[in-house]
């Protein structure tokens, strides 16, 4: 799907004669080189994961968190350039606090997503600014309970049920479609998602992976936390088992 | 009595105020005197004043410092609802109004009592006095008629009443402060609101209940003069 924009990709102020805008789809090209990043709504709240794809082994497991808090009851997972990524994140947690100091109550997910979406977009309409090259997975627990957002370097925002960025995206989007979400608990989602990067993640391309994955539900009093260790274990055990039963076949 | 009157004193309200939550929404009641210093510049003002569909404000204190805070508050609240795409909550309206009253309070004197109906909280009554506060309260009272009412409420108020047992309470304690507070009178305006919508009701000063040693109007004979039935003194 991907064509040479020769001559009309050279500024983000100028559209190809078909109507594109090249600079935001390489920037969404970014985002597709980056590993895995899912996130899902169950029915009591939202369960993310990444697939953080570990460049070399001299990193420290546990740093290089790809998940961020952005309130209490929202957190954001990023795809694509991590710099970029940490512009938003902060951006968002700016947002947050303002809106909370001002109304006296924390943002809504839907307002949060918004901001967001419009910051990003901001940066597609001026020629001395890039594009963010950066997907964002935005989910939160609030008044009219859990949502699950998405905002690409376009700074298009929709609500999800289930969403995938990054390289193994249509594998995912595919395995999250099977999943019967509106009956699940989060706490059966955090193990589906680890289930579904074990097995988008591709061995012969990636070597090590990294597995980071947060939730924000019931069971956290509504609040957006890293998955306790104990569940995030049982997670990564039950997904080994699942790939091992597959290559059995 | 003082001849020398200040006519260009500030607007004062001397005011009773008070906010009452029922079982299914609130009810919101006022006096109606504005004062110019002894003189009554406005014997039927309306001192509980709309912020947005669901959320009203009764004022207390200077009329033109409530009123700019009130108008600085529907604008920024009218703003907001848009964004939002759903009518504000009251606790977002009553935290804009004590950010205004916190952050100026050097410069303004007025007590205010926001009370509204949204989706997530149903009835709610936050109370704002002098300096800024907000506090959440199942009933509020404010203004200079309400130093009267303390007891009053103490023993009157109970959890989850009726509509029209809260607005009784509230017509009868105005009443009661109007005639005790001198910088209180005229008539008594209630706005209930609950998931139905907005209520407004008007009770004549002259149609309230007459409490100890208040005496029974009198016809002047005055009113001889002014009959239209055949002259009394026909000679």
């Amino acid at each position: 799907m991907s064509s040479i924009g020769t001559g009309y990709d050279l500024s983000v102020t100028t559209f190809s004669p078909d109507g594109r805008v090249f600079q935001i789809e390489y920037a969404a090209k970014a985002v597709d080189n980056s590993g895995t990043v899912i996130g899902i709504k169950c029915k009591d709240g939202i369960v993310m994961g990444v697939e953080k794809l570990i460049a070399s082994k001299m990193i420290l497991p546990g740093s290089n968190r790809r998940i961020h808090s952005v309130h209490r009851h929202s957190g954001m997972a990023v795809a694509g350039l991590a710099a970029d990524g940490r512009q938003i994140v902060a951006r968002a947690k700016s947002e947050a606090t303002n809106y909370q100091s001002g109304y006296g109550e924390p943002i809504p997910v839907k307002e949060l997503a918004e901001r967001v979406a419009s910051y990003v977009h901001l940066c597609t309409l001026y020629w001395w600014l890039r594009p963010f090259g950066c997907g964002i997975i935005l989910g939160g627990y609030d008044r009219d309970g859990p949502q699950l957002y998405m905002v690409e370097p376009s700074g298009i925002s929709y609500r999800y049920f289930g969403a995938a960025i990054g390289k193994g995206k249509q594998a995912a989007k595919t395995e999250i479609e099977k999943l019967n979400l509106s009956e699940m608990t989060c706490r059966e989602g955090v193990i589906e998602v680890a289930k579904i990067i074990y097995k988008v993640h591709d061995e012969a391309k990636d070597k090590a992976f990294e597995l980071e994955m947060s939730w924000v539900c019931d069971e956290s009093k509504q609040q957006h936390q890293k998955v306790p260790d104990e569940l995030l274990e049982e997670a990564k055990a039950a997904a080994r088992t699942a790939l091992e039963e597959m290559d059995a076949d | 009595m003082d001849l020398n009157m200040d006519l260009n004193a500030p607007h004062s309200m001397g005011t009773t105020i008070i906010g009452v939550t029922y079982n299914g929404g609130v009810v919101l009641g006022a006096d109606s005197r504005t004062s110019t210093g002894m003189y009554v510049a406005n014997r039927a003002s309306d001192k509980i004043t709309q912020l947005t569909d669901n959320v009203y404000v009764c004022r207390s204190g200077s009329a033109a410092d409530s009123q700019l805070v009130s108008d600085y508050v529907r604008y920024f609240l009218h703003q907001h609802t848009i964004q939002l795409g759903q009518p504000a909550t009251v606790k977002v309206a009553a935290n804009l109004i004590r950010l205004i009253s916190y952050n100026n309070k050097n410069m303004l004197e007025t007590g205010l009592i926001v009370g509204g109906w949204d989706k997530y909280e149903g009835g709610k009554i936050y109370g704002i006095p002098l300096g800024g506060t907000l506090i959440e309260q199942p009933f509020a009272i404010g203004g200079s008629g309400s130093s009267y009412l303390y007891g009053f409420f103490d023993q009157a108020w109970k959890e989850g009443m009726t509509k029209d047992e809260a607005e009784q309470l509230v017509v009868k304690a105005v009443s009661l402060a109007i005639a005790r507070d001198g910088a209180s009178g005229g008539v008594v305006r209630t706005v209930v609101i609950n998931s139905e919508g907005v209520t407004r009701n008007f009770y004549p000063g002259d149609k309230l209940q007459l409490w100890h040693e208040e005496l029974e109007p009198q016809n002047s004979l005055l009113d001889i003069l002014n009959s239209p039935s055949p002259e009394p003194m026909n000679i």
